[in-house]
C-alpha cells in the first residue's frame, strides 16, 4: 500500500489542477499564514501589554490551559455548523487554537527582561514606552520568535483536520481517499502532510537561528 | 438541550469508550518515557539525538500518524490499538524531555549519600532517583493527560468511536447540542483526570505533603 502511495505522489498528473497537490499545498500554507497573522495581530500586543503592566496574568494561564483541553475537532465541527461549510469555520477555529501560545510567548518574553535593568531604566527617567522599546522588547524577541515557530507548526499540523469540514488543504487527500476507498491517495496525502510539517519545522528552526544571530 | 436528555446513555457510553482509549495510551507513554528519560539523563551522547527525534515526531499531525502507523505495521486503521499506539507515541514525544529533566533535578547530595551507603545503581534508581523525580515528571504527565484526552477525539474521523463521535455525528446530522455535549464532556474529562494526577502525585510524594 505504501508503494502505491509513493507511485501516486510520483505521478505528475496528480500535482496540477485545481485539486492537485500544488494547489492543496498552497491552500494549506495560505491558511496557516493567514491564521497565524490574524491571531498574532491581537495576541502579541495583548501579551506584551500583560507582560509590561503585570495586569491580566491569569488570562495567559487560563487560555493556555483551556487551549490544551479544547478538542480542535469539536471547535471545527461546532463552527462549521454555526457558520456553514466555507472557510470561515476552520479559520476561526484555528485562530482560537493559535491565540494562547502567541499570547504566552509575548507575555513571557517581556516578563523575561532583567528586573534590575527594568528598574534601573525607570530610575534614570525612562518613560514606560522607552523601557518597553529599549529594554523589554529586545529581551522578548527571541522568545517571541520561538513562540511564532511552534504556533506556525501547530496550526499547519491542525489545518490537516480542517479539511474534514472545508474543501481546503492537504488534508483533503486523506478524507477523499478514505471516503472513496482510494487508499493510495489517503496514505499519499498523509505522507505529504508529514513531509510538509518536517520541512516546515527545519526551515523555521533555521529562520529562528538566523534571527537570533542577528539580534544577539 | 432536548438532545442531551434523550441521549444521556449514548454520551456516557462514549465517555467510557473514550477512557478505554486514553488511559492505556497514557500509561503506555509513561512506561516508555521514564526509561528513555533515564537513558537521556545518564548518557549525554544519547540525549541530543533522542530529544531531537521525539521533537520531530511531535511535529507530525496526529491524523497523518493514525493513517501511516497502521499502514506501516499492518493493522486495521479502525482499531482501538491504532489510537492507543499513536497517542502513546505522542505522549512519549512530550514526556521524554520532562523525564530527563526530572532525573537531572534529583539533588546530587542525596544521590551521593545513597552511593556512600553502598546502594547499587539499580537499587538507587528505585529508592532514590525514581521517587524524587516524581514531582517534575508529574508536571509532564499532566500535560500528556490533557492533550491525550483531547486528541482521542481525532480518531472519530477515521471511524474509531470516542467522545469525538459526538462531533462527527453531530456535524453530519446538524445537531449543535450534540457537538456541544462532546466539547463539554471532553473538557470535563480532561479536568477530572488532571485532578486525579494531582492526587496521585500527593500520594507518591508524602514528604512534600507536610510542607504544603
Amino acid at each position: 500500500m505504501i508503494t502505491s502511495a509513493f507511485a501516486w505522489i510520483a505521478d505528475a498528473a496528480n500535482w496540477g489542477g485545481d485539486a492537485g497537490i500544488w494547489m492543496r499545498l498552497l491552500q494549506h500554507l495560505g491558511v496557516t499564514g493567514l491564521v497565524v497573522l490574524a491571531a498574532a495581530v491581537v495576541a502579541v500586543p495583548a501579551g506584551i501589554a500583560i507582560g509590561h503592566t503585570g495586569k491580566g496574568r491569569a488570562l495567559v494561564t487560563f487560555t493556555s490551559g483551556a487551549a490544551r483541553a479544547l478538542p480542535t475537532l469539536g471547535l471545527l465541527t461546532l463552527f462549521a455548523l454555526a457558520l456553514g461549510i466555507g472557510l470561515a469555520a476552520p479559520f476561526w477555529a484555528l485562530v482560537i487554537l493559535a491565540f494562547p501560545p502567541l499570547l504566552a510567548a509575548a507575555y513571557s518574553g517581556v516578563e523575561s527582561a532583567d528586573k534590575v535593568t527594568v528598574d534601573a531604566s525607570r530610575a534614570i527617567g525612562m518613560t514606560g514606552m522607552q523601557v518597553l522599546r529599549h529594554v523589554e522588547l529586545p529581551a522578548a524577541f527571541p522568545i517571541l520568535v520561538g513562540g511564532l515557530r511552534s504556533t506556525v507548526l501547530q496550526v499547519a499540523s491542525t489545518a490537516t483536520l480542517a479539511a474534514y469540514t472545508a474543501d481546503i488543504g492537504l488534508g483533503r487527500f486523506l478524507f477523499v481517499g478514505m471516503k472513496t476507498n482510494h487508499y493510495e491517495v489517503m496514505i499519499g496525502g498523509a505522507l505529504l502532510v508529514v513531509v510538509l510539517t518536517l520541512v516546515l519545522d527545519v526551515v523555521l528552526a533555521l529562520c529562528q537561528k538566523a534571527v537570533e544571530r542577528r539580534a544577539g | 438541550m432536548n438532545w442531551v436528555s434523550q441521549n444521556m446513555d449514548l454520551a456516557l457510553g462514549l465517555l467510557l469508550t473514550h477512557l478505554s482509549l486514553a488511559v492505556p495510551a497514557i500509561v503506555l507513554a509513561v512506561l516508555v518515557a521514564v526509561p528513555l528519560g533515564w537513558l537521556a539523563h545518564r548518557k549525554r551522547r544519547v540525549r541530543g539525538p533522542l530529544l531531537t527525534g521525539v521533537g520531530l515526531l511531535y511535529a507530525v499531525p496526529s491524523l497523518a500518524l493514525f493513517i501511516l502507523v497502521p499502514s506501516l505495521f499492518g493493522f486495521s486503521i479502525r482499531s482501538s490499538a491504532n489510537i492507543i499506539i499513536v497517542l502513546a507515541i505522542y505522549g512519549v514525544a512530550i514526556l521524554v524531555r520532562t523525564c530527563a529533566d526530572a532525573f537531572d533535578a534529583v539533588p546530587a547530595d542525596v544521590r551521593q549519600a545513597a552511593d556512600a551507603l553502598g546502594y547499587s545503581t539499580w537499587k538507587r534508581f528505585w529508592s532514590v532517583d525514581l521517587p524524587l523525580s516524581v514531582p517534575v515528571t508529574m508536571a509532564g504527565v499532566r500535560v500528556v493527560v490533557v492533550s491525550t484526552v483531547s486528541l482521542v477525539t481525532v480518531g472519530s474521523v477515521i471511524g474509531v468511536q470516542s467522545l469525538g463521535t459526538l462531533f462527527t455525528d453531530g456535524f453530519q446530522r446538524g445537531i449543535i447540542p450534540e457537538v456541544l455535549t462532546g466539547l463539554v464532556l471532553t473538557v470535563l474529562l480532561a479536568v477530572a483526570m488532571d485532578v486525579l494526577c494531582v492526587l496521585i502525585e500527593r500520594a507518591l510524594t508524602p514528604w512534600n505533603r507536610r510542607r504544603a
